[in-house]
């Protein structure tokens, strides 16, 4: 693997992290995206696109989100400063508000009317049908049949946003089919509708797109540790599906080369029972979904349905960007279990008052393992990435199964 | 090179007429019936075979290919098990021309030397990858290519003047105009707009312009080779297999026949307009 200067200047013209990413896409779909990419190019440099969207960070989003120290966890712990990056207070609930803003405003300037997504928690196709609501476009979104189960409160958010779900059948019902029929839906529709995608996945230039408007997460974080610390965090910890809270806030970190980064993926029932959905640790580099990255499949290149406690976890693939920094060796990539993300739901919930997301409940479970080991001095940024109301019927489920009701 | 598939174009242009393009996936509805439905392919009327390699996540396919594919891989189905149906078929065949379709992932993971060589040797003449546009030409065109076998563009409404160029760049064999903006099986072709498609594509390229995606009927079949020089039909086709899937036997005469009137559609065209 060859050095690099920085860690910050992919992807390459056409979309590479390394070997990871590209445009793995069908021909019809190429000129929109060659088309978006274009448009999207120029936004970063419009003073008056920049200008919109932090107007809309600080007004509907409710940015800057705080950087709160979990004093009581800290404590519980014994060991390391830890901090939380609170995305789950944006508007909408999670971090997801942040790229569908962006993307909505691209959509905006490309006249486009009709928007596309799909979802796995919902949250997601909750922010997508937000910023349609907010901007009169029409929402359609993609949810598997498995998902619509587990996150009934999110999809009724949906419908009353006034967007259109669509129940997908096909597969295993979940996360990865929906991008499967989002995605068959926009070649039909390729010439009328936009897609937003919802983590930093996909053909280029969406893994890109998606990362720097979640970037705004970050630098937020960066400024924010500053000024309560005076200095650079020396932990940032993240959950991981398909990874764009993640990239959001380890990007602006990642030539800091004193920061220790640590992504959480979703080892459900355990690497070793095969059914997780950790592609970096079970994975090996393959290509779907537009781009070149590690994949969970079988010997033949089929894909291997996941398998995760967290619907917004539940995909068998990552970010191409995270397939490099992995490669790279710049970011450490580990997994919590379904049992682990659950014992940290409950915790952070009595400790501080906060009830997580499941998804960032992974990323708090390998806290919880790391942190009683560290330095009291030692500074860690969590990102908090989404708030578990829409998880509590599955959650109480889940411990009522294993015997433990709250 | 195979020089299979311009062969038979040039055979096609010296009988004036169309020829037919029949996808059935490798292995639906089991690798032993899927063996004797290629068998008959060509006595049935098929002039060129295109035979899908299962994927889990066929991405430009609509409902009844997706379940081909997945009842495919069910019964057993791999990409090795696939290029030996294409190695058997050609111990019979020496002349139809066998292009393979799918995506890319397979192959990857396969590996693109070691599978272009199988390929070859199993006696397959071309390639249709669908997640493979232009921009990605070097991970298995350009090998493809280098090893004699064709590389097959799909060229879409969507693909306009300026971009052509580029699609039809390392394009060889012939070239697939995707007749709808979708998916295939879910939309019924428009024979004006193909009209007009297919005269822009003759207008840029010397290859022959196969037509697919849209259309079900020996009709519509017929209409298509009025104005291109073949016509693609897959999911009319597996959508029979699919019916009789139970039943084998049933599935393989009842797929022929249903070519056979496919195949009297498409040779009558030119003369009965």
């Amino acid at each position: 693997m060859s050095t690099v200067n920085s860690f910050r200047t992919g992807p390459d013209e056409g979309g590479h992290f390394g070997i990871y990413g590209g445009r793995f896409v069908a021909e019809t779909l190429m000129p929109l995206i060659l088309e978006l990419e274009r448009v999207y190019t120029a936004c970063k440099t419009d003073p008056g696109f920049q200008k919109e969207l932090a107007g809309f960070h600080t007004h509907y989003v409710g940015r800057p989100s705080p950087l709160y120290f979990a004093e009581r966890i800290t404590a519980h712990l014994g060991g390391a400063k830890v901090y939380f990056k609170r995305d789950e207070l944006n508007h909408t609930g999670a971090h997801k508000i942040n790229n569908c803003l962006g993307q909505a405003l691209v959509a905006k300037r490309m006249g486009k009317r009709h928007i596309i997504a799909e979802t796995g928690a919902g949250q997601h196709g909750v922010a997508a049908a937000t910023v349609c609501a907010r901007f009169a476009m029409e929402c359609t979104v993609f949810m598997g049949t498995e998902d619509i189960e587990r996150q009934k409160p999110n999809v009724d958010r949906m419908r009353l946003l006034g967007a259109e779900v669509r129940p997908v059948t096909s597969g295993s019902a979940t996360l990865k089919d929906a991008m499967n029929e989002a995605l068959r839906y926009w070649v039909a529709k390729a010439e009328t509708h936009f897609y937003i995608i919802g983590t930093v996945a996909g053909p280029h230039p969406y893994p890109a797109m998606v990362r720097d408007f979640q970037s705004v997460i970050g630098i937020e974080a960066k400024q924010q540790v500053m000024e309560a610390e005076g200095r650079l965090p020396d932990t940032l910890v993240a959950c991981i599906g398909g990874g764009s809270n993640a990239m959001g806030l380890f990007h602006p970190f990642l030539d800091d080369v004193s920061v220790r980064i640590v992504g959480v993926e979703a080892g459900g029932l355990g690497i070793p029972t095969g059914k997780h959905a950790a592609s970096l640790t079970g994975g090996r580099p393959g290509v779907l979904h537009g781009n070149r990255t590690y994949l969970l499949q079988d010997d033949d290149g089929q894909i291997i349905e996941a398998h995760s406690i967290s619907a917004g976890l539940d995909y068998p693939g990552i970010g191409p960007e995270h397939a490099w920094l992995h490669d790279m060796k710049r970011v450490e990539y580990v997994s919590a279990t379904d049992d682990e993300a659950l014992e940290a739901f409950q915790l952070c919930s009595r400790l501080e008052g906060i009830i997580p997301a499941l998804e960032p409940s992974h990323a708090l479970a390998y806290v919880t393992k790391i942190a009683p080991k560290l330095p009291k001095d030692h500074i860690l940024v969590m990102n908090l990435c989404g708030r578990g109301d829409k998880d509590l019927a599955a959650v109480l489920g889940h411990l009522a199964k294993r015997g433990r009701p709250v | 090179m195979t020089t299979r598939i311009a062969d038979r174009f040039a055979r096609l242009r010296q009988e004036n007429r169309a020829g037919l393009v029949i996808f059935i996936t490798a292995g639906d509805p089991d690798a032993k019936t899927s063996l004797e439905l290629l068998r008959g392919l060509p006595k049935a009327g098929a002039d060129v075979i295109e035979i899908g390699m299962p994927f889990t996540d066929p991405m430009a396919d609509g409902p009844a290919i997706q379940a081909s594919s997945l009842r495919a891989l069910k019964a057993g189905m791999t990409l090795k098990k696939t290029l030996d149906l294409v190695r058997r078929f050609r111990e019979g065949d020496k002349d139809t021309p066998v292009v393979l379709m799918g995506y890319y992932n397979p192959i990857y993971i396969y590996g693109v030397d070691r599978f272009l060589g199988d390929a070859v040797k199993a006696g397959v003449d071309g390639l249709i990858i669908v997640d493979l546009p232009p921009e990605e030409d070097v991970e298995l065109c350009l090998p493809a290519i280098r090893k004699g076998l064709a590389f097959i563009r799909l060229a879409t409404p969507t693909t306009d003047d300026a971009r052509l160029p580029k699609v039809l760049s390392n394009t060889s064999g012939f070239v697939y105009y995707v007749a709808i903006t979708g998916i295939t099986g879910t939309a019924s072709a428009d024979t004006r707009h193909i009209e007009a498609a297919v005269t822009r594509l003759k207008r840029a390229t010397r290859l022959p312009v196969a037509v697919g995606f849209g259309i079900n009927t020996p009709e519509q079949a017929a209409a298509v080779a009025r104005v291109a020089d073949a016509a693609v039909v897959g999911t009319a086709v597996v959508k029979i297999i699919a019916e009789h899937q139970k039943q084998p036997a049933e599935a393989v005469a009842r797929t022929h026949r249903f070519i056979a009137d496919l195949a009297a559609g498409v040779r009558g065209a030119r003369t009965s307009a």
